[in-house]
């Protein structure tokens, strides 16, 4: 099962420009939320937050309190541990270049210390299961290297490799902006079956994508949360004008 | 794309095998059945910090390094500096006999032989660079770019091996009499023609250089935008001229660079030299005569050196060498770094 | 009506321009032979004068006493081994070491140092490097070593391979380290496993080029590891080098001497070449399919 993710009063700096402003919101576990905006709005930001990945740009800072699970985010835990509860896609595929179809998916174990042969593969294989991709690399999972597959291939080992390591929380950073609309397609209906057994949040700029996928939709614009509420009510009943605005597509 | 619902990805513990004592994921996951990642186990900050630090040594041992060559020489050389003082280098008797150094012959020879290898080297380099760049159909740079590169890759004591045995009597037997008939009233081509002299040197330090100097060269011309070649092509020049005016003109900076990175490289050069300069301490006008560079005097007297105050004479020696090949060094990276300024380099060696 | 003198005149400055042209490129092929003719001239000498000289002989004997036809130079090619299997254990590590350190946690002013240094080092003629590593082990253990020669090696390979491991560890993507941080990998083990494993061939290659540099060098061993007419394991005395006998037999009055020098040098050029060849052959070997 998934867990649920509160954040309160989030402020994110680079250097001294603030990219985030007070953000307020609570992701129900075992449920997928997307986060709309148009470019720059700092949902992207905001979700490298969740998993202190914003941390690793010189100069970054964040102010606030996250919460995952009972889980807390920025008091005490060292990111490394974090990031081992939290799984994140990214944007452009990218899987590790010198290494097979196996070792990527078994990397987030493997670099971790887990080195026991028969459950790496029993893990392996139901990842990539997870994924969708089995059946398609089952034969050359050794043979091939991560970055000889196709980009929506990529994206799903990518997924494959973020699940291994059974993380409680999915974060997807645009994962199909760089993929071809079959390949989007299959990695919709896979988020599809995931979110029944992780908490997954999606930044995505195609709003049909948020409506298809995510039961809890977030609008941003510049750097504040201006609404958070059910995708349906957020797409046909929206509270606030600019939300109005941006999904009946009047800017961005 | 199947419809069947995924398999959950939850790992069900396996069945412990006859009662295993095993800690770890597989026993935590079969204690906690519902809840947890793979992975847990406290994650300990102090490998990253070891390792932060461990390579931070390694790029402070690098600075250390250099410390270490400055004190070297400068202890070393600390019983000459305070018998000689600057007249070191304005001396011309280098005297182990009596104790008595004078290093102003080295310092000639060294510049003698640099310069005569830059006024040969230069414009081959840069013809070369410009046949490379601007002329020469784009099949063959490859090639031709590889080969010019291998001649960086002989060692410098082959190049004196063959110099001794194929240059030298070339020069002895064919070109210095040739020279003395025809320049030598210019007073640079006289004396007796033993092969062995500063001119020797001077070519194969020139053939030595030629590859940092045309490689950096090809770097500096290749960055010039490719609309100043047009421009200068629309007003009707010929190939030369859009080179001359469209190209050179603005890689000059660059080529001087190019050059000064060349003489760097000379004056520092010792094996090559060593063997066909003959290594006699003296300055004389004409190029046929023998003649010894400061890096050459430390090769060959080292070890020799039997007082305290010789080796220490040696050593401010090095220690001059060290610091002119730096600031030469210096100064032309920054020629060549404000024409390519932000472009990537090969590792300059 | 055009003049049709001075339209001549026009054809007239044409034609002398166009000769220029013409002779400029001339000149430049010229240069391009003359360049070339050197090194084409020492291959071919090194061939013509060494292929005789090497036999089984040649490759296990140590030298005769002077005078004496025959001998070889195998104690010198065992002690270039040496000293380059020294110069290696010690330069390859710090100087990878640097290399991570200038690429991953040196994109500052500290970094911008460091780099600056190493560029410097880079210029130092080698007979100075000579000069320091006399001074701090020749004299510290009163006797010429390989270890000595190491340690001025040593010297000369580091900032090469630091400049080089920099440049390939900066060019993996930012986007290899994220997705390894994404995953909870530690950052030490995200730079050796990740980065530096992408990285590895070019930085492999790297390496080479710094080992075949210093795999010819003459003058920082000549009062290091000073040369030796004897076979000599050791470390408390002094150790025979290829590209040392070279330079002594080469120097020399003796026509055999000279005859084994072009053998040496024959057998140096070949195996920095072959060395320089195996180590791409290896790592292009063990690339995956499509990596």
């Amino acid at each position: 099962m998934g867990v649920g993710i509160t954040v309160e009063h989030l402020n994110a700096f680079y250097g001294k420009t603030q990219a985030l402003f007070d953000i307020n919101l609570t992701v129900q576990a075992d449920h997928a939320t997307a986060l709309i905006g148009p470019s720059g709005c700092g949902k992207s930001t905001f979700i490298r937050c969740l998993n202190r990945m914003h941390e690793t740009i010189p100069e970054a800072r964040v102010d606030g309190m996250v919460r995952i699970g009972e889980f807390s985010v920025y008091n005490g835990t060292s990111a490394t541990q974090l990031r081992r509860r939290v799984g994140m896609v990214f944007q452009k595929p990218n899987p590790f270049p010198t290494m097979s179809i196996y070792d990527n998916v078994a990397a987030g174990l493997k670099l971790n210390g887990f080195r026991k042969r028969k459950l790496l593969d029993e893990v392996v294989e139901k990842s990539l299961r997870s994924a969708a991709l089995f059946d398609e690399v089952k034969d050359s999972l050794h043979k091939k290297s991560g970055a000889s597959l196709s980009g929506g291939q990529q994206q799903r080992l990518c997924i494959a490799r973020a699940l291994a390591v059974q993380p409680e929380v999915l974060l997807m950073d645009e994962p199909c902006s760089a993929l071809d609309p079959i390949s989007t397609g299959k990695i919709e209906e896979l988020i599809f079956q995931l979110k029944e057994q992780y908490t997954i949040v999606i930044v995505t700029h195609n709003m049909q994508q948020a409506a298809r996928v995510a039961e809890f939709t977030g609008f941003f614009l510049l750097g504040k949360m201006i609404e958070f509420d059910k995708t349906e009510k957020v797409f046909t009943n929206p509270t606030d004008k600019r939300t109005e605005d941006y999904v009946t597509g009047r800017f961005g | 794309m199947s419809n069947q619902a995924l398999p959950r990805p939850r790992l069900e513990a396996p069945e412990p095998e006859h009662g295993s004592r095993e800690r770890g994921p597989k026993a935590v996951l079969k204690a906690e059945a519902t809840t947890g990642p793979l992975l847990l186990g406290k994650v300990s900050e102090v490998p990253d910090a070891v390792f932060g630090w461990a390579i931070r040594l390694c790029g402070f041992a690098v600075v250390a390094l250099l410390g270490l060559i400055v004190y070297q020489l400068v202890l070393g050389s600390q019983l000459s500096w305070h018998a000689f003082g600057w007249k070191f280098f304005a001396q011309s008797d280098w005297n182990p006999v009596e104790d008595h150094y004078g290093a102003l012959p080295f310092v000639f020879g060294t510049l003698a032989s640099s310069l005569l290898a830059l006024i040969i080297a230069v414009p081959l380099a840069v013809g070369v660079a410009v046949f490379i760049t601007e002329m020469c159909p784009v099949r063959l740079r490859g090639i031709l770019s590889f080969t010019t590169e291998l001649l960086a890759a002989i060692p410098s004591v082959i190049y004196g091996l063959w110099a001794i045995f194929v240059l030298i009597p070339l020069l002895r037997i064919s070109v210095e009499p040739f020279l003395g008939k025809t320049l030598g009233w210019t007073g640079l081509f006289t004396g007796p023609a033993y092969g062995y002299s500063v001119l020797a040197a001077g070519v194969i330090l020139a053939i030595m250089i030629i590859p940092i100097i045309s490689s950096i060269t090809r770097e500096v011309l290749t960055v010039v935008p490719q609309h100043q070649r047009e421009a200068v092509l629309a007003l009707g020049a010929t190939r030369w001229e859009m080179i001359r005016m469209g190209v050179l003109r603005n890689a000059r900076a660059g080529i001087v660079g190019a050059v000064i990175l060349g003489l760097g490289r000379a004056l520092g050069e010792t094996m090559a030299v060593t063997m066909v300069i003959g290594n006699r301490p003296q300055i004389s006008k004409s190029l046929f005569d023998f003649g010894y560079t400061m890096a050459s005097v430390l090769a060959n007297e080292f070890t020799e050196a039997t007082g305290d105050l010789y080796l220490s004479a040696l050593i401010e020696i090095g220690l001059a060498l060290f610091l002119v090949t730096i600031i030469v060094n210096a100064l032309a990276r920054f020629m060549v770094w404000s024409v390519t300024r932000g472009q990537p380099s090969k590792g300059l060696a | 009506m055009p003049d049709t003198n001075s339209m001549s005149e026009a054809l007239t400055i044409s034609w002398r321009r166009r000769a220029t042209d013409h002779l400029m490129t001339a000149l430049s092929v010229l240069t391009v032979v003359l360049v070339l003719a050197p090194l084409f001239a020492i291959f071919a000498y090194l061939v013509y004068k060494g292929i005789g000289s090497i036999n089984l002989a040649f490759l296990t004997q140590t030298p005769k006493p002077v005078g004496e036809p025959g001998g070889g130079m195998a104690n010198a090619i065992a002690g270039s081994g040496v000293i380059l299997l020294i110069a290696s254990l010690m330069g390859v590590p710090l100087g990878i070491g640097a290399g991570i350190f200038l690429a991953e946690y040196g994109r500052n002013r500290w970094g911008d140092g460091v780099r600056f240094v190493s560029d410097v080092l880079n210029g130092v003629p080698s007979i100075v490097i000579g000069i320091v590593a006399y001074g701090l082990v020749v004299m510290r253990q009163k006797h010429f070593s390989a270890l000595a020669g190491g340690v001025a090696l040593a010297i000369m390979m580091i900032p090469t391979i630091a400049r080089t491991t920099e440049q390939m560890l900066l060019l993996v993507p930012q986007s290899i380290r994220e997705a390894a941080y994404g995953l909870g990998v530690s950052r030490w083990r995200t730079t050796l496993s990740i980065t530096l494993r992408t990285a590895t061939s070019g930085v492999i290659t790297g390496v080479m080029l710094a080992f075949a540099r210093v795999a010819g060098e003459t003058a920082p061993l000549l009062f290091t590891a000073f040369g030796n007419q004897f076979w000599n394991w050791r470390m408390d005395q002094p150790t025979a080098a290829l590209s040392l006998q070279i330079f002594t037999y080469a120097i020399s009055p003796f026509d055999e001497w000279h005859r084994q020098a072009w053998a040496g040098a024959l057998v140096l050029i070949v195996l920095i070449v072959s060395a320089v060849a195996a180590v791409r052959l290896v790592v292009r070997h063990g690339t995956l399919a499509g990596a």
